[in-house]
């Protein structure tokens, strides 16, 4: 791009003026049917412009904003300068999966929710800028060859926070090597947000950069069985833990063993991971309700019933024990979801789950639900109407109400301290009870966000070199890295 | 990749392969199993694992060719390869301290439960094999469960050792006295017929699930299985459970959930010409 004229430099009245570029979306109808992502991206106008509105602000909000502080007024001015490769180093120097985050972080509520533009108006578009400055590295920009030579590290988990500590980690100069149980790398980015969010070919090029920086990744590897995480001390000099949520939580409620109730995970996870809508080219097959109901207001239960509606069903239907204003979801899901035609249950709980002779799911029993007290949160806790019972006819039931811990990987270790909620407990450097071992994401957080386990990510890897920088050798001694 | 070592047949549809997987080799106990998956495109299927040998690094998996995934499995050759193998997962099987111990096989099953008697037998429990089939040509593993105590086959039609079910040579031996455990792996039907021959007689008695599983890690919930009317999960709670509190019924419901699919499935597989 330096062989374009940089435009002049824009005075702040100028900028001011400046609409905020819309995102380009594919039609609702037509997206409602397709697996092919709703956003289509900024063309390099519509980023250029964007980028104009900026004030470039010397004390910047919106990196405080940012969990991962990337340098936004930098890498956006950059943008606006039409130089691209050196937005694209900029950005990738501060966040390792960022065609990732300009797609699911939820923007309104971090770095655009600090914009000094919202104030009066619309903030700046800080994910779209940096989607957009992301997919043309992917395309524009060759990743250096890195060998790394330092010593090795073990990360255990390829989600957001793994990968991210992974990269931090290879930039320090460690030999690092994630684990992953699925045959995949990604985590959640793979099994968890669907293609029409999030690419899995953008989650397979963000881990083919890292692989490039000499990142090891090795799948099918279940830390805790496979490979103990004592083995992992005993040839790496430390191990960062970002295994997720893991374990699905249930209504707890009669039928939820009838034929048609998934775990959204499970669900999610058969359409994603294993292509289940193209089945039988893949061999996995998914159950396709025609009246499907998912309990839940979060964005896996967004991303849920929008995978129903794609997979054919005639009604796809959020049922919610809060209000709307409530929903836990990023907007932008919950905005697309009503485009799409999603319906919207408003206050009722499920009490039980209906099945027909042969064991089939052929309705929803819930109960209406009213504002509370306010518990610990200050949200109004919402309490069931006695005798307020309904039957919606549905023929499949997605439950989305969050995971418990999975203690898969902590049974296996006992000496490692768990919170009462059995998520590893760790300082404010991300350290758990066990020296040079290190924790973060959802494993520690209870069901948290992409975003946030990326900031852990980071701050792990930080953490494990300075603790090693500190003369760490002390627990090492006696052996033999 | 696991390269194939060896692929036996040991019944019209049931085959043993030995592949490459040193790390699982390694870890495994007995009463685990993996997770596999043939390739791109392919589904993630547990399998248990029926022995290891540490020294070549490799584990043996017996599976009976019934669907599309299973049928694909058996059919590789020497030297083949299958992409993705992950475990071991599940707990181990809680062992018989001493005493008599009897194993009963039905099927396929009986290669689940031959690993159980060989550790059995190893740490010294008497241990009593009764293994059923079809006809003589549907019972397996028996040599290598005759090297760990007593067998007694069954077949319905009487072609080899009793005529009958494996329950009927059961409760024979629990009229006769002295038993103190019994494991128990087959076809949902047989395992909850022995559960409920055993349980007026309270012997402890451990049974080994195999529901609809993806992930093997706890983390999709799809193996869901009550056991004593709470809700657990057979990947990282089981897969072995105390025989008497498992509701069997909702587990054959669940385990017919995609039978609709298999035939879609072997019919796409037909016609790409990936079965004869």
């Amino acid at each position: 791009m330096s062989d374009q004229t940089a435009p002049p430099k824009l005075s702040a009245k100028d900028r001011l003026a400046i609409q905020r570029q819309d995102m380009p979306v594919q039609d609702a109808t037509a997206r409602a049917a397709a697996f092919t992502e709703v956003n289509l991206g900024y063309e390099l106008e519509n980023a250029v412009v964007e980028a104009q509105r900026c004030l470039e602000c010397k004390n910047a909000k919106c990196v405080q904003g940012c969990p991962v502080n990337v340098d936004i007024p930098r890498f956006v001015s950059l943008v606006a300068a039409r130089d691209l490769a050196g937005a694209a180093r900029a950005l990738l120097g501060d966040n390792a999966l960022p065609a990732v985050t300009g797609r699911v972080c939820p923007q309104e509520t971090q770095c655009e929710a600090q914009c000094i533009r919202g104030i009066k108006g619309k903030p700046v578009a800080i994910g779209n800028l940096e989607r957009f400055v992301a997919d043309w590295a992917r395309t524009n920009l060759a990743t250096d060859q890195v060998r790394p030579d330092g010593p090795r590290v073990a990360v255990v988990g390829s989600g957001p926070c793994g990968l991210t500590a992974a990269g931090e980690l290879a930039r320090l100069g460690y030999r690092v090597t994630v684990y992953e149980a699925f045959h995949t790398a990604g985590g959640v980015l793979v099994y968890g947000i669907p293609e029409f969010r999030l690419p899995k070919e953008i989650v397979a090029s963000e881990v083919d950069r890292l692989r490039a920086m000499g990142v090891e990744i090795a799948v099918n590897v279940v830390v805790g069985k496979t490979l103990k995480v004592q083995e992992l001390l005993a040839d790496h000099v430390g191990v960062v833990i970002g295994v997720g949520a893991g374990l699905p939580a249930f209504m707890e409620v009669p039928g939820e063993d009838l034929k048609g109730v998934y775990s959204a995970n499970e669900f999610l996870t058969r359409v994603n991971l294993m292509g289940a809508f193209d089945f039988p080219r893949c061999a996995t097959p998914v159950l396709k309700g025609r009246r499907v109901a998912v309990v839940g207001g979060g964005n896996v239960a967004m991303d849920a019933v929008r995978t129903a509606k794609r997979l054919g069903a005639e009604e796809a239907c959020i049922v919610y024990r809060r209000g709307h204003d409530d929903l836990p979801a990023r907007a932008e899901e919950v905005h697309h979801a009503e485009e799409e035609g999603i319906a919207f249950r408003f206050n009722v709980a499920p009490t039980r789950v209906l099945g027909d002779e042969q064991g089939w799911v052929k309705g929803l029993e819930v109960v209406r639900m009213v504002p509370g007290e306010p518990d610990a949160s200050g949200r109004r806790r919402p309490v069931a109407q006695k005798g307020s019972e309904e039957v919606m006819p549905f023929d499949q039931v997605i439950v989305a109400i969050g995971t418990r811990a999975n203690p898969l990987l902590t049974a296996t270790l006992p000496e490692l301290k768990l919170t009462k909620y059995g998520n590893i407990a760790v300082d404010e450097q991300g350290m758990t009870s066990i020296p040079g071992v290190f924790a973060g994401g959802d494993i520690t957080r209870g069901a948290a966000t992409v975003i946030l386990a990326m900031g852990d990510g980071k701050v792990l890897a930080k953490s494990l070199h300075n603790w090693l920088q500190q003369g760490a050798a002390a627990p090492c001694a006696g052996c033999t890295h | 990749m696991h390269r194939i070592i060896a692929n036996t047949r040991l019944s019209p549809n049931v085959n043993r392969l030995e592949l490459e997987a040193p790390l699982v080799a390694k870890a495994r106990q007995p009463g685990q199993f993996v997770i596999v998956r043939l390739g791109q495109g392919h589904e993630r299927i547990p399998l248990t694992i029926a022995g290891v040998d540490r020294a070549k690094g490799s584990i043996s998996l017996v599976i009976q060719a019934v669907g599309y995934s299973t049928k694909a499995l058996v059919a590789l050759k020497e030297g083949d390869a299958i992409q993705d193998v992950a475990g071991p997962l599940g707990h181990p099987t809680e062992l018989l301290e001493h005493g008599h111990a009897v194993c009963v096989g039905g099927g396929v099953g009986t290669a689940v439960v031959l690993p159980i008697a060989e550790a059995l037998a190893e740490r010294g429990v008497r241990v009593t094999s009764i293994i059923g089939g079809r006809a003589k040509e549907w019972v397996i593993c028996e040599r290598e469960l005759a090297a760990c105590g007593q067998v007694q086959p069954c077949t319905d039609d009487g072609s080899h050792g009793r005529k009958g079910f494996v329950t009927d040579a059961l409760k024979e031996l629990i009229a006769a006295g002295g038993v103190d455990a019994v494991y128990a792996v087959g076809p949902v039907p047989m395992m909850r017929a022995v559960s409920e021959l055993t349980r007026p007689a309270g012997i402890h008695t451990v049974v080994s699930l195999n529901p609809v599983m993806i992930d093997g890690t706890g983390m999709c919930g799809g193996c869901r299985v009550t056991i004593g009317g709470q809700v657990k999960f057979a990947c990282v709670d089981g897969p072995e459970f105390d025989g008497h509190q498992v509701d069997f019924t909702a587990l054959q419901a669940r385990l017919a959930t995609y039978k609709q699919f298999e035939r879609q499935a072997e019919d796409h597989a037909c016609r790409v010409g990936l079965q004869g």
